[in-house]
């Protein structure tokens, strides 16, 4: 309930015309709900935590379709190493997060809020396993991809983008 | 320094950053880690054409674009000043499944018998970029979310929707991997 209420001063505040909240909510979409109004140079900043993920994106191998057709093969334990490492070090920053009620840096209150379960997440889930295998990129790798020279990611990136859209285009007649 | 840097990085250092990504975007800005809605901005900032789904104010989740924008850079900076002249090492077992696709070359991050624009026009070129691509971009959405949204952001938050999302990802994946693959590589 309490993201149907954000959702819904959320578009108060954004003056949407349409009712949102079921699609904004189905799709963790209400994810900033951050209520500050900033000048848009502050999100530089996002830019810069950007730069480094994709340097470790690079560095550490993750965008290399070979590390991924290990990973589903089974032959090395580095991609399971690095997803495993990540989670622990989020779940324990975020109980942290939680336990101490942390604000960010202009003192808003740090909110993270519950998924629902739908359909989706499994046969959308299992669409996007059949992709990755196939480019070796999930979206984030396919940025620093195209960052990295190899120019004909732009293609899946785009086609990406498509899929993304017929998703939106065909939501409705979806089962969720 | 430099020469320390440019070798391969362990996992655990690649882990432990990627991990720390989720509270710095939180306390930066109250931002929940996810990367596949940036497409979702994308086609509402670029495409809406009227779809309700991409009807919503895009440009308050702009730190999103910017986000993803930064990785890009980033790629492009450890490509240029941080490459490793070495070829990759990669597991013996998918070496010997890989040479059954015609696939020998690890001089690059990817195979260049794939990855390349020679490849663009060719089926399979349609194949990896365009059928992949859109496979990606279709569930990533279908599932609310990627391996960051949902693997990473979700599970450090305990969400059990993120663990089935994130079971589903893997099944679709071994699948893919070990099934469609070895297919895929028949046709050419």
């Amino acid at each position: 309930m309490f993201h149907l209420k954000i959702c819904k001063i959320y578009m108060e505040l954004t003056k949407l015309k349409e009712p949102q909240v079921d699609v904004r909510y189905q799709d963790a979409m209400c994810t900033n709900e951050s209520q500050l109004k900033h000048p848009w140079w502050y999100n530089f900043k996002y830019m810069l935590v950007g730069i480094i993920f994709g340097i470790v994106f690079v560095k550490a191998e993750i965008i290399s379709w070979f590390r991924i057709q290990e990973m589903f093969q089974l032959t090395s334990f580095h991609m399971y190493g690095v997803i495993g490492t990540a989670v622990i070090v989020g779940m324990i920053s975020v109980a942290i997060i939680k336990k101490t009620k942390a604000k960010s840096i202009y003192g808003e209150p740090i909110t993270l809020d519950n998924k629902t379960f739908n359909k989706g997440q499994i046969i959308g889930g299992l669409i996007f396993g059949l992709g990755w295998g196939i480019t070796g990129a999930c979206p984030g790798p396919l940025y620093a991809q195209m960052g990295a020279g190899f120019g004909v990611v732009a293609v899946t990136f785009l086609s990406a983008v498509l899929g993304t859209w017929v998703y939106g285009y065909l939501r409705d007649k979806l089962p969720h | 320094m430099l020469e320390f840097l440019r070798q391969p990085w362990h996992w655990s250092v690649a882990g432990l950053l990627i991990g720390l990504t989720v509270p710095t975007l939180l306390i930066l800005g109250n931002k929940k880690f996810g990367i596949s809605s940036s497409l979702r901005h994308i086609c509402a900032a670029c495409i809406p054409a009227g779809v309700p789904f991409f009807k919503y104010d895009w440009k308050k989740e702009a730190w999103n674009l910017f986000f993803v924008a930064g990785v890009f850079i980033g790629g492009f900076l450890a490509a240029t000043f941080l490459s490793d002249p070495e070829p990759m090492q990669v597991a013996e077992a998918t070496k010997m499944k890989l040479a059954e696709y015609g696939i020998t070359n690890y001089q690059a991050l990817m195979p260049p018998e794939i990855f390349s624009f020679n490849q663009l026009l060719t089926l399979k070129g349609f194949i990896f970029f365009v059928v992949g691509g859109f496979l990606v971009g279709f569930g990533t959405r279908y599932a609310g979310g990627c391996t960051s949204g949902h693997s990473i952001m979700g599970l450090s938050n305990l969400q059990l929707p993120s663990l089935i999302a994130t079971i589903s990802f893997m099944i679709g994946g071994f699948f893919s991997a070990n099934v469609l693959l070895p297919l895929i590589f028949k046709l050419f």
